[in-house]
């Protein structure tokens, strides 16, 4: 029912009493009469439309002809649905849908690993204790207030010194470590892994691969699938690491696409047309997959996380 | 097969591993595994984050600080015409950062941008999620997903978004007030940038925090608002007495992240270069590091001012943290 869950043990008194129950006569009782009930409701659905706003546009404005998008008001419906799509998939030999694909390729490939690297070095960093560990767990702390982005110029003089700049990889390995994906497996790690378990494990005779493997990894899948929606996302949307990396207009990601077809566009309006009908396509895969992932995301990790 | 591989059954032969025998046998003593004696194992799970972390953070980071302290120098050698030596320079390269006018002022545009942009998303993200938590609000999942949806956008197509809704051709503002006679909306010049630059981040950003604050919200136990209420306090002096004290970590943890994630502003600027005249080349630091970087190749200017911006982040993340924990040890005491 709700999309977001709350952590199973507080679960009992909230439980099933969902956004529609949970004490409705009180809201008489506290608020000023009538009005305690109506303008929560107004001001949240003012916020709605106000974030609904510029993606109503895009899917308006995508349905313009070049020539209507300047001369025709902005939520008039165009004519030119067809043939802007028609236009972007074959732009440049299809060079949009090459784009689509390098987000995918990177923000999923990224994401798996990167979950998997957190994963491993998250359930060391709460189920074990060896020397070295807190000085390992402070030194990727640190690196969650370290602006990633700051990195990306470093990273590519050095990456093109050993000559992998400018190639898919260059986009895929450094965004493979992530210290908050580290530190939130570490946080579910802690709270959901009985240590108990370990030890019936290692009793049976699992070595310690075999025990995370087949004990550890089914009761993190929540954790992990929390960090891998983070990642993705996060990658996806991300863009001035794979603008400073690439060179090949081949390996871009949507984000870069976009921002070059924009900049393109103040020569050629006509390619504003395309920017916008491009936005408009990029935009549902990713809202689907997030509206459609909200209900197994884990975010009381992060809400939850920093009582430390 | 496996027990071969694997040392942890040596239940009968107790001398090899007697401390994880024994408490198994009489009962449970609470003692992590790892104890026993150095084991190979957690370092093998650590590696690959500890070798990616010091290959794609530690060492970029060295290096910035390395090449910050060092600069291009003509120098006259053998040659007539002199050759270009990189040579240790100190702190230079910092001082130039502090007299450098253009780049004090991008900071300070950051400043401005950043002073509009947290404290607006924060506020608002409170705000949605304290009135989603209210018992008789109706429409509730329409409204929590229509705020979420913009974090699916990425900030870049979120800026061309609102790029066309701020151009005044396109801008459906500014199709009504020039409809009254009072001509276009300026958002795209002078000041009305920084409000457009911090409605862009506003927009993307609040979504995602009001689901964590609502999230927060959701694990209070509610016992606690039954006998607030029972004593007669209204949804609102529950909302500020209770609750919002009881979300102040998720208000740190968002705050803090919005904090790094305002000062690496450069897509959304970026982007909406070509569509106003009034955003240079160096309008936010990062742009103008990446102009030393790339464009006039003067790789240890860039590399001054990122350890500035990096370490400024650094610092004021420290500092809300810091602030936070005093808080909450002066609560607890």
């Amino acid at each position: 029912m709700t999309a977001v869950e709350t952590r199973p043990a507080r679960r009992d008194g909230v439980g099933s009493v969902s956004d529609r129950g949970r004490g409705g006569r009180s809201g008489t009782r506290g608020g000023p009469g009538g009005a305690g009930k109506v303008l929560p409701t107004v001001v949240l659905l003012i916020g709605a439309i106000y974030c609904l706003v510029p993606v109503a546009w895009v899917f308006v404005a995508s349905s313009k002809s070049p020539g209507e998008l300047f001369t025709s008001f902005s939520f008039a419906p165009g004519t030119g649905l067809g043939a802007n799509l028609a236009e972007l998939f074959t732009y440049e030999g299809g060079q949009y849908l090459s784009w689509a694909a390098n987000s995918l390729l990177y923000a999923g490939v990224g994401g798996v690993l990167s979950t998997f690297v957190s994963t491993m070095a998250g359930y060391a960093l709460a189920k074990y204790s060896f020397p070295g560990r807190d000085a390992i767990f402070f030194m990727i702390l640190a690196g969650v207030l370290i602006p990633g982005i700051t990195l990306a110029i470093p990273q590519y003089i050095l990456l093109s010194e050993i000559g992998l700049a400018g190639g898919p990889l260059s986009v895929l390995l450094p965004i493979i470590i992530s210290p908050f994906g580290i530190y939130l497996s570490r946080v579910f790690a802690q709270a959901s892994v009985p240590q108990e378990i370990l030890e019936a494990s290692r009793l049976d005779g699992a070595g310690e691969w075999r025990t995370f493997r087949h004990v550890v990894l089914p009761i993190m899948v929540p954790g992990m699938v929390t960090v891998f929606l983070l990642q993705f996302v996060g990658i996806w949307n991300n863009f001035l690491l794979p603008f400073v990396m690439l060179s090949d207009e081949g390996d871009f990601p949507l984000t870069v696409g976009l921002f070059t077809l924009l900049a393109k566009g103040s020569g050629a309006p006509a390619l504003y047309s395309l920017a916008i009908t491009g936005a408009a396509v990029s935009i549902v895969p990713l809202v689907l997959l997030v509206l459609f992932l909200q209900r197994f995301w884990r975010l009381d990790l992060i809400s939850g996380g920093i009582k430390g | 097969m496996t027990s071969t591989s694997t040392p942890s059954r040596a239940a009968d032969g107790g001398a090899l591993r007697p401390e994880v025998v024994h408490p198994v046998r009489t009962g449970r003593a609470p003692r992590p595994a790892g104890r026993r004696r150095v084991p190979v194992a957690p370092y093998l799970f650590v590696a690959p984050a500890v070798v990616l972390f010091v290959v794609f953070m530690l060492v970029p980071l060295l290096y910035t600080i390395w090449s910050s302290l060092r600069a291009y120098r003509i120098e006259l050698g053998t040659s007539v015409l002199g050759v270009r030596v990189d040579r240790f320079v100190g702190f230079e390269n910092y001082a130039a950062v502090f007299q450098d006018a253009e780049l004090l002022a991008s900071f300070g545009r950051l400043a401005v941008y950043g002073l509009i942009a947290v404290p607006l998303t924060l506020g608002l993200a409170l705000l949605f999620a304290l009135l989603l938590d209210v018992p008789a609000v109706r429409a509730k999942r329409f409204s929590r997903t229509a705020i979420f949806i913009p974090y699916a956008v990425p900030g870049v197509t979120a800026a061309l978004l609102w790029g066309f809704m701020y151009l005044p051709l396109t801008s459906p503002f500014s199709y009504v007030t020039e409809a009254l006679g009072w001509g276009p909306v300026p958002f795209l010049e002078g000041n009305g940038l920084f409000g457009s630059l911090a409605n862009i981040a506003i927009w993307g950003g609040v979504g995602f925090n009001m689901i964590i604050i609502y999230t927060s919200l959701r694990g209070i136990p509610t016992d606690i608002y039954e006998s607030a209420r029972l004593d007669g306090a209204s949804e609102l002096q529950i909302a500020l007495r209770i609750k919002v004290p009881l979300v102040v970590p998720a208000l740190v943890l968002t705050g803090v992240f919005a904090l790094i994630g305002t000062l690496q502003l450069y897509g959304e600027p970026n982007t909406l270069r070509p569509l106003t005249t009034d955003i240079t080349q160096s309008w936010a630091p990062l742009m103008t590091i990446y102009r030393d970087a790339f464009l006039t190749d003067d790789l240890p200017s860039a590399a001054a001012s990122s350890t500035v911006l990096a370490l400024g982040t650094v610092l004021l993340s420290a500092l809300v943290l810091g602030i936070a924990n005093r808080k909450r040890s002066e609560a607890a005491s």
